[in-house]
């Protein structure tokens, strides 16, 4: 490897001198091989064969030692301390080369050239060391100043072309404990993290305030009002859709108490939200309606049943769409809602159950409202406005917040005009009496191994042990991703590992009882 | 007349030296030699990769003057003599121009040009200006020790050089030339602009070589080494986006960049500078004694960083410890529009593009002394001097 790199070297950098050398392209041009072009092109040939035999430079050497005194009148390079060049070729010794070209002929010249120039420039031309400090490395404080930087950089582009008017979000979201409720919740809050604007985020939670989400909303930094809501969350679907539509309202009334401004908008906590949802939603003057997608998946594991909806969906829409309908003109004349009659008597009813659920006519989680429009005294608050008070007493319940509105043409549809889509609605739940461990973390330890065979799961009935459910979750879980024989094979895999490692720890338990 | 740019529409964001919008119409009046095509269009037929190469100026110039307003075709009010031949035409298969033919093109234009019209011999070519956009300018090599060896043709002496080249004391820069920025496309650029509010993520962005491993493996003279130091000293910097790659994205990523390198290569000029000045990322320029384009008119050290090649190992400290303010007053001053149309060459010309920079320069320079015009008897030129190769007929 050393000694064809070498030769290669030794070739380009005759070439290299070749394109340098004066006297061998006038004499390519003119013609005329003086005696002393011969004997340089002798010498250089002979210090190649030495390089190779040796290894390093040699005629670099020659070059050095004999014209350092001739060319000390124009400016050496200093090389840092540690000084390398690319072509490591072994043991290669580098040197400081005086900056001469490698055609000696030339030096002459050269050097009168250069020291010409060099009175007044400080550029010379030739080979230069390349210069490397002994620690290339980056200095941390260095790399906080340069994010420092950028930082400020990127403010200022906000505020040049970013939105003028920032306005608070207010962003309230039903919730309550169960096994989902960490996957959405979580999933929520990375979303609302990521929001460049100011928000308050206001959570309402069916059957008082829990620690578990209480844990949840202190590690996630934002400014949350977290309240509970008496009642316990209903098992039936359609009960559970009007709880959460009081627990909205709810939470409109603390808007109102505190009289907080921004604009309201209802995340629930299984939906999906794009970033640039937020940013269009601040462009409302009073209330607008956005576009969801709606993600009514069915529950159903069965291959027939899929391939029948896929036929569906090549009919119809893709994902249904939930919002605004505009005209050409771009004003609102409808509404888009969900078409629920293929799912007649195949809905699921109550939470957990393995079939599609539906939303309702118009989700609460399409509009968004200035929050102006909930307070009791606003300065131009407009007339075409119920008050919230009038509307629904406590315990009520409004099925859209079109219900605030007398005239439901002053709706403002968002996203051009409802045709960009940046929101989905999901729900996506287990069995209401699933059991799962508290805070997620396990403990004490599993100790009943469970065979890694796939057995189809009947609905078991709640006395099984509580591993055995977070199995059940799994499953269902499984059903819902697409049916590949790789997923399957992944699944399988993965609970033989749990099933490993349950067998040692039941071993180890099992030796820790006969120690004992 | 405002040369504002429709196409960016940014709110007022600074200024940077009116001079920059000043109309050169009415101002002189340019003489174009009708050449045999042999000089222009020939050789444009022959490869017509030449209009979209960084050497493109020759050609768009000679399109633009002859449609302008300060043509004139009595060249007897003529301020300034323009003579259209394409030197910088003569590609290899790689598209890289070859000079090896340019000094006796040049030389045979200017022998057609002043035995066919009296004007030349009058001032010995002092009031013409020749566009000479290769990589030395009018030293027509591409090797910098070999262009230091022939220095400018002989009889450019007395003219006005219109080139990219630019260095302080150096042999193919005369006193007086023209600075112009390369010719990059405008449209290519344009296509590739996205929404001004992503925000600028990456600190410190190039894309290139490092080495030449082709005509310089070792490192050293390509560059000065200068190159070679930035990826020895920065390629494990998380700060610095360096790499030899060609992404696709390369204008795209150049609008999320802080700052931009702009090191000098075998030349110290490259397009870098224009896209850099017209995708709003602040260029830091490692290239000792480089004279910038129109920098009469254009403050280069209010807009960008120079850092010296000595200094390339501290690079890092350097950038970041420009404090803030003086990054986002930078940037305000390259959002400015007239800046970026300076650096353009579009066609069809626009007011205040780097066309009507090079003809405000020419004006710049008048009324010409009347030294310049030779007294009976005088002679400046030497018609034969230089290599010997170059007399041979073109």
């Amino acid at each position: 490897m050393k000694l064809p790199a070498l030769q290669q070297n030794c070739n380009n950098r005759r070439s290299n001198s070749f394109r340098a050398t004066g006297p061998l392209d006038s004499s390519a041009d003119g013609a005329f091989k003086s005696p002393a072009a011969l004997f340089w092109l002798v010498l250089h040939g002979l210090c190649c064969l030495i390089s190779l035999v040796l290894g390093f430079r040699f005629s670099r050497l020659i070059f050095f030692l004999l014209f350092s005194t001739t060319t000390t009148t124009t400016n050496l390079y200093t090389a840092a301390p540690i000084l390398r060049t690319t072509a490591d070729i072994a043991e290669t010794l580098t040197f400081q080369t005086p900056p001469s070209s490698p055609s000696p002929l030339n030096l002459d010249t050269q050097s009168n050239q250069t020291s010409l120039s060099n009175s007044s420039s400080h550029v010379v031309v030739g080979r230069h060391g390349i210069r490397i400090r002994p620690w290339p490395h980056p200095n941390p404080s260095e790399v906080m100043t340069a994010h420092r930087i950028i930082e400020r950089v990127q403010k200022e582009q906000r505020l040049q072309y970013g939105i003028k008017n920032r306005k608070t979000l207010i962003v309230i979201t039903p919730t309550y404990v169960r096994t989902f409720q960490t996957l959405h919740l979580t999933g929520l809050i990375h979303s609302l993290m990521l929001v460049p604007y100011d928000l308050v985020w206001i959570v309402v939670e069916a059957g008082g305030t829990s620690n578990e989400t209480a844990d949840l909303l202190a590690k996630s930094g934002l400014r949350t009002i977290h309240i509970g809501f008496d009642n316990r969350m209903p098992i039936a679907w359609e009960d559970r859709h009007r709880m959460e539509a009081r627990m909205r309202l709810h939470a409109l009334r603390i808007v109102r108490e505190q009289r907080l401004d921004g604009i309201v908008m209802f995340a629930d906590d299984s939906n999906m939200h794009s970033m640039e949802l937020f940013d269009e939603i601040q462009s409302v003057k009073w209330i607008g309606a956005v576009s969801i997608g709606i993600l009514a998946h069915s529950g159903n594991s069965d291959e027939s049943s899929l391939l029948s909806q896929k036929v569906e969906d090549e009919e119809n829409l893709p994902v249904p769409i939930q919002g605004p309908a505009c005209n050409s003109s771009g004003q609102l004349v409808g509404w888009h809602t969900f078409n629920s009659l293929p799912y007649v008597g195949k809905s699921a009813t109550n939470i957990g159950d393995r079939a599609t659920v539906l939303p309702r006519k118009l989700e609460w989680a399409g509009f968004v409202l200035n929050s102006k429009l909930i307070w009791k005294e606003a300065e131009d608050k407009p007339e075409w406005v119920q008050d919230l008070d009038t509307l629904a007493g406590d315990g009520d319940e409004l099925e859209s917040p079109l219900a605030f509105l007398k005239d439901t043409s002053f709706v403002e549809p968002l996203g051009s005009c409802g045709r960009k889509v940046m929101l989905w609605w999901l729900r996506v739940e287990a069995r209401a009496d699933s059991k799962f461990p508290l805070g997620w973390i396990i403990d004490p330890p599993l100790e009943i191994t469970v065979p890694a065979k796939r057995t189809p799961w009947p609905d078991a009935p709640p006395e099984l042990p509580s591993n055995e459910k977070t199995n059940d979750i799994q499953e269902h879980t499984e059903q819902r991703r697409a049916k590949t024989r790789v997923s399957r094979s992944r699944h399988g895999s993965r609970s033989k590992r749990k099933h490993e490692s349950k067998i040692a720890d039941s071993q180890l338990s099992g030796r820790h009882t006969e120690e004992k | 007349m405002r040369s504002v740019i429709v196409l960016w529409g940014l709110p007022n964001a600074g200024s940077a030296g009116d001079v920059l919008e000043d109309d050169p119409v009415g101002r002189l009046k340019v003489f174009v030699y009708e050449l045999p095509s042999k000089y222009n269009k020939k050789i444009l037929q022959k490869d017509p990769r030449c209009l979209t190469h960084m050497f493109a100026a020759e050609i768009f110039m000679h399109r633009f003057l002859l449609s302008s307003p300060v043509r004139t075709l009595n060249p007897e009010e003529a301020d300034w003599f323009y003579t259209p031949v394409y030197t910088t035409c003569d590609l290899t298969p790689n598209g890289l121009p070859l000079p090896f033919k340019s000094p006796r093109m040049m030389r045979s234009a200017i022998q057609l040009i002043s035995s066919n019209w009296p004007y030349w011999n009058r001032t010995e070519g002092a009031n013409h200006f020749f566009v000479v956009p290769h990589d030395f300018g009018a030293c027509f090599h591409y090797q910098e020790e070999k262009a230091i060896e022939r220095g400018i043709l002989p009889l450019l002496q007395r003219a006005t050089l219109v080139q990219t080249f630019g260095q302080r004391n150096h042999v193919c820069l005369n006193e007086g030339s023209i600075t112009i920025p390369p010719y990059a496309p405008p449209q290519k650029m344009q296509a590739h602009l996205i929404s001004p509010d992503t925000p600028r993520s990456i600190f410190v962005y190039f894309r290139g070589l490092f080495y030449d491993v082709g005509n310089d493996p070792e490192g050293g003279y390509y560059a000065r080494g200068a190159r070679a130091s930035v990826w020895e000293n920065f390629k494990d910097n998380p700060l610095f986006d360096i790499s030899t790659e060609h992404p696709t994205t390369y204008y795209e990523d150049m609008q999320r960049v802080v700052f931009c390198l702009c090191p000098l290569g075998w030349a110290p000029w490259s397009p870098r500078l224009v896209e850099g000045v017209i995708f709003g990322c602040i260029p830091v320029i490692i290239a000792d004694d480089i004279v910038l384009p129109f920098a009469d008119a254009i403050p280069w050290e209010e807009i960008g960083v120079f850092v010296a090649e000595k200094d390339v190992p501290n690079l890092d400290t350097i950038l970041t410890s420009i404090p803030p303010e003086v990054i986002l007053r930078k940037q305000r001053l390259l959002a400015n529009p007239s800046m970026k149309q300076a650096m353009l060459f579009p066609q069809p010309a626009q007011p205040g593009d780097a066309f009507h920079q090079i003809l405000n320069g020419l004006a710049r320079k008048l009324p010409h002394h009347k030294s310049i015009f030779l007294r009976p008897g005088e002679k400046f030129l030497n018609w034969t001097a230089g290599p010997v190769g170059d007399l041979k007929p073109w």
